[in-house]
This record gives C-alpha cells, structure tokens and sequence, in this order.
C-alpha cells in the first residue's frame, strides 16, 4: 500500500510547506472524498487523519510533499494519501505511535490518532531519514 | 497578515462564530483576541459556535479547551455549540473528548445555558427547582 494500487485514478501531488498549506490539504482530501462517495462521517475521519499528518509534516518534517488520489482496487474504492519529508525523522516508529507520546509541542494524538481514522496505515522513518506515512480509507 | 475570526458582544456574552476553515495562526490569534475581549468587557459568557467547521482536529480541538480554561480564570464559562455529528464520532476516535469543554446543541442552548447559570450565580428567585411562585416544578 505504500504504492498506488494498479489502477487507481491519477496521483495528484502538492507541496505541505507551510501552515496554510494544511488547509489545502484537507480540501484536496475532502473533494477525493467526495468523488470516491465516502460516507459523510468517513470523509470527516479521513479529512481529519489528513490535517493531523499535513501538520506533522509542516512542524516535525520542516516541509515535504503530499500525494493523494481515488484508490481503485478491484472492486474496491477508496482515497489513498501520502506525505513524505526529509525531515529528522522518528527515531521509535512503536513509541511514536503511542498515545499522549509527543515530541513536547502537541497533544501525542496526531499520528496515533490518524491510525484509529483510517483503514489502512503504514509509517516508515528512521533518525535522519525523513519520514512517510501512507494511509488509505475505503468505501464501505 | 492572516484573517481573524471576529468577536461579537450581545449584552454580558461574546460570541464567536467560525466561518471559515481555520488556519493555526487564526487559532491562535482568536485565544490572544478572546482573553483581551474578556477582560475589556467583562463578559460573563463566551459561545463558540462550530456549525460550520467540516472537521476539528486535535490542534482546534486544544484550542478549545485551552480557552475554555483561560475563560473561567478570567470569569467567564464557555459553551462550545453547534458540533457535527461526523465532527463528534472523529473527535472522540481521534482520541480527544474535550472533558473540560462545555458544549451545547446549539447556539439557543448555549445562551440559555449561561443565562441560566448566571441567574444562578446571582440567586434570582424562581430559578431553583420547585420554586413555589410558579407552582409547578418546571422540567
């Protein structure tokens, strides 16, 4: 999952450097949400997994990319996203991954939290070696 | 410079609405902007209405409780009104359930509530349950 799966729809690429690019993110991800007709609550799951990554990319990765598109998997229909930065990187991919665990300037539910909103979900870092984390959210 | 979320007073109550998909500086800007308005009015009641808001991540969602809290030291509740549903299933499933933050259907609600609770305060008669003057226990 951490590529596109065959056959899905073009993959739409933007750039999350600064603060305001976060609320483009959550409106490129609320109008694939919609195209794929994602149920109104899954689209706010996914919209909100996005703004909680876009930021983690924007304030812990210094900047780095989004990419995002309608996933098409057989019969399956989703929204698949992505965000790379060179950034640090995450030195504990499981502590990291724990709730309330926080690099000091949040709450420690941003990546944790992302995780509960989507159906897929797959975090790759290392210290030194930016970070990617890819996560997909199916039409039921 | 970014935009700001106004701040409007009716009577002891400031009332802010959300319009707009917020930006993190807005967010902040609006706790700097609220805490002055607080203290330059001497509001009882703050009403933060999220009708509009489509998603609350964890960044607004502590913006909301962070002013909540700075409201009450300086004397005034907050009523958070207005919350989607879909906005409440993500919130609680992101793992934040704003324990701390008063919330209310609606903005009607939500005046109510602080109107209500500062009758209290004040001990105007006929607002404890059962008061004789009405003669029936409202409920």
């Amino acid at each position: 999952m951490t590529s596109v799966p065959v056959g899905s729809d073009p993959v739409q690429e933007v750039g999350i450097v600064a603060s305001g690019d976060v609320v483009k993110a959550r409106q490129i991800i609320r109008t694939l949400a919609q195209q794929s007709r994602l149920s109104l609550v899954d689209q706010t799951k996914l919209v909100t997994a996005a703004s909680e990554l876009a930021r983690n990319t924007v304030v812990y990765g210094g900047g780095g990319t989004m990419r995002a598109c309608v996933a098409r998997d057989g019969a399956k229909v989703g929204v698949w996203v992505q965000f790379t930065d060179q950034g640090q990187g995450i030195p504990d991919l499981e502590l990291a991954l724990t709730d309330g665990w926080s690099s000091g300037k949040g709450m420690g539910l941003g990546l944790s939290g992302a995780r509960r909103l989507v159906d897929e979900f797959d975090l790759r870092s290392a210290a030194g070696e930016g970070t990617t984390v890819t996560v997909v959210k199916w039409v039921r | 410079m970014t935009e700001r979320v106004p701040v409007l007073k009716i009577g002891d109550v400031l009332l802010v609405s959300i319009q707009v998909d917020l930006e993190d500086q807005m967010v902040l800007d609006l706790q700097e902007d609220l805490s002055d308005r607080i203290v330059a009015t001497g509001a009882r009641g703050v009403v933060i209405d999220i009708s509009a808001l489509e998603i609350v991540d964890s960044f607004v969602g502590r913006m909301l409780a962070t002013i909540a809290s700075i409201s009450r030291l300086l004397g005034a509740e907050t009523v958070v009104v207005g919350m989607r549903p879909a906005v409440a299933m993500t919130l609680v499933e992101l793992g934040l359930s704003l324990g701390g933050v008063r919330t209310a259907l609606n903005l009607e609600q939500g005046l109510g509530y602080l109107n209500s609770a500062r009758d209290k305060q004040l001990g105007v008669p006929g607002f404890t349950a059962g008061s004789p003057d009405t003669g029936a226990e409202t409920r």
